[in-house]
């Protein structure tokens, strides 16, 4: 029947494997933002650059280190983190109680510094990072063969996903973020210490980020601007799932993978743009976004 | 005697003194020096009419507004300059006027999210023996309750954290006949058990058993102190401050 129409069972699977992997991506990004806006109303433009600085911090660890992958899994998403921490200690606390326009400024101002800066010191081209030797080969599948460390791609995105989501939902600190997002000035009146819970919550979107870039880093390579162009894309997934929704951009960032795979196998000029066009429609039927409350 | 220990002695069981308070919402000064004072164990009403700045002076106290004046001392602590986040910890239980039930939060995690402030708060079998309506509904979401249950819910929360001293803001307003009455009989029940209570209330039939003083406030100040004993002679003087 596939056959008919031009397009083999294998293709067709084959991409929506990768969208899984890209999806499973976009959901740990988006994720991270979701958290960041939820608490901060701040919707960070760093995000991409902070994906990237996982991946470049994984790349120098082992070029000067000798960290190899597993330690960068656990140390990039800790010191970028930090990064973040200090970063909205120092510049975004102030900009809590002016419009959510300066925010969005700084973010991508910082984003700007800091691709710049590593352009200035790597260049533009990628760097290749070697997939850990434990992940290397793959399995044949019968419609196409997958390499191991995709299919761990897909596996540790959604873990964090699903850990970060019990974190949030059945926890006492996640019962705090929660209040944070709804109403953080009673919260503080309850004697909780919501600047801190606000440091802490951009530190740990932050680390989602770097956490994806070293995930992402065996696959696309280690560049400067290697997040400048996916934050839009996550932005969009971010704005089609709902802003702040942490179920929402975890199903979004999936479906939204899937969704460019499928794309790209029926329509191929128009996968770049898919997200974008869901993202308009999205805006005029449901302006809150599938998962956001009105 | 130095005249530091002298105030420390007589201080001691002074729960809440305000003095000169002035607090700003912006631009807006909405606070012009107001004064009061409460021993422990007592009881207050603050009265006045809508936008006397009742819920102002009870949101100026937990660091809620914007900038403030003057002294706030609760327990002999200075907390004018101090984080909002830290006041609660002096024993200092706050109910918003508007309940703030969080609707992203279960009954249970509304009443388990106040942080213990100090040893000596209910339990949570307590509360739920106090409110049943929470224990039947302890997995409901918060802002699925009924407006009595979600009162019910933003009193029993603070409760449970050993907080001694409660602002309340306006418990009463629109719940029905037997709600309020409920909500009375706690109250009867903290104060026997020594609680201190600042109680802005509209509904003066309710607050005027319960409590041994009455603040008149308008426009930010204090303009009348009513004893529980002087409540027959000044009736007429409270219904002018009152009526619109
Ligand atoms: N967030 C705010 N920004 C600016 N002005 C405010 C704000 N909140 C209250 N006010 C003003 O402060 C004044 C006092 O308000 P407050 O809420 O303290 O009154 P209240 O005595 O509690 O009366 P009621 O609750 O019956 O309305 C009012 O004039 C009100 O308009
Ligand atoms: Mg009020």
């Amino acid at each position: 029947m596939m056959e008919l129409i031009g397009i083999s069972p294998q293709v067709l699977l084959g991409q929506l494997l990768l969208g899984l992997i890209n999806g499973s991506l976009y959901a740990v990004l988006s994720l991270g933002l979701a958290i960041i806006f939820g608490l901060l109303n701040i919707v960070n433009f760093t995000h991409g650059a902070q994906y990237m600085l996982g991946a470049v911090a994984a790349w120098a660890g082992l070029k000067f280190l000798g960290l190899n992958y597993w330690w960068a899994l656990i140390l990039s998403p800790v010191v970028v983190g930090a990064i973040g921490v200090l970063i909205e200690k120092t510049m975004l606390k102030r900009l809590a109680h002016v419009d959510h326009l300066y925010g969005l400024l700084l973010t991508f101002g910082l984003a700007l510094i800091f691709e710049g800066s590593l352009v200035h010191w790597l260049g533009v081209s990628g760097q290749p990072y070697p997939v850990p030797p434990e992940l290397r080969g793959g399995v044949n599948l019968g419609f196409m063969f997958l390499p191991w460390y995709r299919g761990w791609v897909v596996v540790a995105s959604l873990t964090v996903c699903l850990l970060t989501w019990f974190l949030i939902e059945r926890t006492k600190i996640g019962a705090y973020l929660r209040a944070g997002t709804e109403n953080p000035a009673l919260l503080k009146a309850f004697g909780v210490n919501v600047p801190l819970l606000v440091s802490l919550a951009y530190g740990y979107g932050v680390a989602l980020a770097a956490f994806s870039g070293v995930l992402a880093a065996p696959i696309f390579q280690v560049s400067p601007l290697m997040g400048s162009n996916l934050i839009i894309v996550v932005f969009a997934v971010v704005v089609i799932g709902g802003m702040g929704s942490i179920t929402g951009s975890i199903f979004t960032g999936l479906m939204m993978g899937v969704i460019e795979g499928l794309t790209k196998v029926f329509w191929p000029e128009a996968s770049a743009t898919v997200i974008f066009v869901i993202m308009a429609i999205v805006l005029l039927v449901r302006p809150a976004g599938l998962f956001g409350r009105a | 005697m130095p005249l530091d220990a002298v105030e420390a002695k007589t201080g001691a069981d002074i729960d809440l003194q305000i003095s000169d308070l002035h607090a700003w919402y912006g631009e807006s000064h909405i606070l012009h020096g107001i004064n009061l004072e409460l021993r422990r164990g007592e009881i207050v009403t603050l009265l006045g009419r809508n936008g006397a700045g009742r819920t102002t002076t009870l949101r100026a106290i937990m660091g809620l507004t914007g900038k403030r004046t003057g002294s706030i001392k609760i327990k002999g602590t200075e907390t004018v300059g101090m984080p909002t986040h830290r006041i609660a910890h002096l024993g200092v239980g706050y109910c918003p006027e508007e309940r703030g039930v969080y609707a992203s939060l279960s009954v249970e995690e509304n009443l388990l999210l106040p942080p213990v402030v100090k040893p000596g708060g209910m339990t949570l079998e307590e509360l739920y023996e106090m409110f049943p309506n929470l224990a039947e509904r302890r997995d409901s979401r918060g802002t699925q309750l009924s407006g009595g249950e979600q009162q019910m819910l933003a009193m029993a929360r603070i409760l449970r954290t050993g907080a001694d001293l409660l602002l309340l803001d306006e418990i009463t307003e629109g719940l029905a006949p037997v709600i309020v009455e409920r909500l009375g009989q706690v109250l009867t029940f903290l104060r026997g058990r020594g609680y201190t209570v600042v109680l802005v209330e509209q509904n003066f039939h309710f607050a005027a058993p319960l409590a041994d003083r009455h603040y008149v406030i308008e426009h930010g100040q204090v303009v009348e102190t009513v004893l529980k004993e002087e409540l027959k002679e000044k009736t007429e003087l409270l219904n002018s401050y009152l009526s619109v």
